[in-house]
């Protein structure tokens, strides 16, 4: 894996902007090309924080991608299993997730996979863990009666067909979880320890994620963090044309 | 409301909810417009404004209409998408000429929307009748409602009815007018404060150009400015005031108190007379022959003043100067507040999905750059080339 280390939230979540756009633009889409995004899936869709509005709004918005190659997990689908599967095989037909874009929770979950899922789930119905549903509690004014108690979700096993994973783990809540995920072994009690077996993952977090960790895995991968910026230089393609040339560099790869 | 970045979507003529768009019907913008950093506002209502141009509407004359017309194209620059013209105190011949020629419709390229006349008189104070001709103020002791029907002669394009409540029976009068419909709003008035408050008990929900023609506040009985702070106001209901926010009809100062004490309740109201738009030099108003002088309008030969010669955006900037307030503040004084008087608000005034796009491209100073009703540019300034 890479791990990359940022002083604070703010610069961490500059770095992975600037990683997924390199992936972008590195990989060239175009029609019938698809650079398949994958993001963890959310809340139901009526309720205002929903996780339409918050990827409209956070998101789709700001961008031009055509609503056709937008791929929601409906919450309201009458066969809610039915509704799985049929995401399992748009993946497919779009070619693949060609980078997965994720969090984690402060049980190491990866999307909903709560503690005890499966390592080679696929997208399906899960039911949510407390600490989840406490976590959610602040979409619902902090009712706890309110907070859907299951979720759509992609599988571990979903995520890791991707061609690539980058998790995003800020702030000292969120320590542990890491410290499970990388420095442990692989465990379904903390599902993201899965990624230790997928050939392309990047975590990035900032310094307080790091809280756990040994400090001789922080000093490592702090070292590296020369070799790591490179990776999110603007492309020779993004540059003006006359400005200084410098060799479009393919991902550096473990 | 609060200013943010955002895309304004527009399908025919009412703004659209994109992510209903995007997700729902998967549909994206046909047409993308780049609006060069410029503030998007909804478009200017004013709902007192005797003429322009020239145009006098309470004046009968035969080519009414296309008086109208040209007022409600000439406005079109100043931002106002929408407009109640206003008739000042004049002979019943005159309404029952005149009133069956305003009708009640949306705006276009052809010009801002009519949404309705507001009546300015007769039934006014005759110590406050400020430019109004004594000769044909009138009462309604008699008959109450039916005297006010048959001076007007109909009521069904009316909007707004300025009188004072302090008048005999003037509570009938405006618990008929309100059952209507009609907006009631007191000025050109004597009355002090529990007249006035009885008069919003009955239905009356806004006062007639603050401070003007009207008792001045006195801190044992506030009169009608008193009506901003009052707590005898029913519960649910506002009491909306307009302000001629043109640095001559009020003091700075006099229009911060007014801002300061009661800021949701401010329209801003541009009061304009014949001469808006024209050279300094004598017009009429109704029955009185006016003298303008820069932006001072008197009627000839006194200090009294009459109406106003400025534009609705002069208004607004001028209001956010002196008072220091929001840039949104300032154009929700001219937009949304007028539009919560009118009880239009779920239709005009805002920028909200589903109302009427009428809106404004302003700059950072608050200059129109261009206008558009139900999504269609009406007008734009010239060097601003979209």
């Amino acid at each position: 894996m890479k791990l990359i280390i940022l002083d604070t939230y703010a610069q961490a979540s500059e770095w992975a902007a600037k990683y997924i756009r390199n992936r972008i633009v590195h990989f060239g889409p175009g029609p019938g090309r698809f650079f398949t995004l994958g993001l963890p899936t959310g809340l139901p869709r009526e309720h205002p924080e929903s996780y339409h509005s918050f990827m409209w709004n956070n998101f789709f918005k700001h961008i031009d991608i055509s609503p056709e190659n937008v791929h929601i997990l409906d919450g309201n689908a009458p066969d809610l299993q039915a509704e799985c599967d049929a995401f399992e095989d748009k993946i497919q037909a779009a070619g693949g997730i060609e980078l997965f874009v994720g969090g984690i929770g402060p049980d190491g979950h990866i999307a909903f996979n709560e503690p005890g899922s499966s390592l080679v789930s696929r997208t399906r119905v899960k039911t949510l863990a407390m600490d989840t549903i406490l976590a959610n509690a602040r979409f619902f004014d902090g009712d706890l009666s309110r907070v859907p108690t299951m979720a759509l979700t992609v599988g571990v096993g979903t995520v890791m067909d991707a061609r690539e994973v980058m998790i995003l783990i800020t702030g000292a809540h969120k320590a542990f979880a890491l410290y499970k995920a990388i420095e442990e072994g692989v465990n379904h009690m903390w599902t993201v320890s899965a990624f230790q077996q997928h050939p392309n993952t990047v975590f990035v977090c900032d310094e307080d994620a790091t809280l756990e960790l040994k400090v001789k895995t922080v000093k490592y991968f702090k070292g590296l963090m020369l070799v790591h910026n490179k990776l999110v230089e603007p492309l020779y393609s993004m540059k003006e044309m006359g400005a200084e040339q410098s060799q479009a560099k393919k991902p550096y790869s473990d | 409301h609060c200013p943010s970045r955002e895309d304004l979507w527009v399908r025919e003529g009412k703004i659209l909810n994109p992510e209903k768009l995007f997700f729902d019907e998967k549909g994206s913008a046909d047409i993308q417009l780049d609006c060069k950093d410029s503030i998007i506002a909804p478009g200017f209502i004013d709902v007192q404004i005797n003429g322009g141009f020239g145009v006098d509407f309470s004046l009968a004359t035969d080519d009414f209409k296309s008086g109208i017309d040209l007022v409600s194209q000439k406005i079109l620059s100043h931002g106002v998408t929408s407009f109640c013209p206003t008739l000042v105190t004049s002979p019943p011949s005159l309404y029952h000429q005149v009133l069956p020629q305003i009708s009640i419709r949306n705006g276009g390229a052809h010009g801002a929307g009519i949404l309705g006349a507001h009546l300015e008189g007769p039934f006014i104070s005759k110590e406050k009748k400020g430019a109004h001709p004594e000769h044909c103020l009138r009462t309604f002791e008699e008959g109450a409602f039916q005297d006010l029907l048959a001076t007007y002669g109909s009521l069904d394009h009316v909007r707004i009815v300025t009188l004072a409540p302090e008048m005999k029976r003037s509570s009938e009068v405006i618990q008929e007018l309100t059952k209507r419909g009609i907006c009631v709003s007191l000025g050109h008035s004597v009355a002090n404060l529990s007249q006035a408050e009885e008069a919003v008990q009955h239905g009356a929900t806004f006062i007639t150009h603050l401070f003007n023609a009207m008792l001045p506040f006195h801190h044992r009985d506030p009169g009608i400015v008193g009506l901003l702070t009052s707590d005898k106001i029913p519960a649910g209901r506002r009491v909306f005031y307009g302000m001629i926010s043109d640095g001559i009809h009020t003091n700075p100062a006099a229009l911060r108190i007014a801002h300061r004490a009661h800021p949701k309740g401010l329209v801003l109201v541009t009061d304009a007379i014949a001469g808006l738009g024209l050279a300094p030099g004598r017009h009429t108003l109704g029955q009185q022959v006016v003298e303008i002088d820069g932006l001072n309008t008197y009627i000839a030969g006194t200090k009294t003043l009459s109406g106003s010669v400025a534009t609705m955006d002069t208004c607004v900037r001028h209001f956010q100067e002196a008072t220091g307030c929001s840039v949104e503040a300032a154009l929700e004084a001219a937009s949304l507040h007028p539009a919560q008087l009118l009880g239009i608000e779920h239709k005009k005034g805002t920028l909200n999905y589903d109302t009427d796009a009428d809106f404004l491209m302003l700059n950072d100073a608050l200059y129109v750059q261009a206008t558009y009703i139900a999504g269609e540019q009406v007008w734009r300034q010239d060097a601003w080339g979209m």
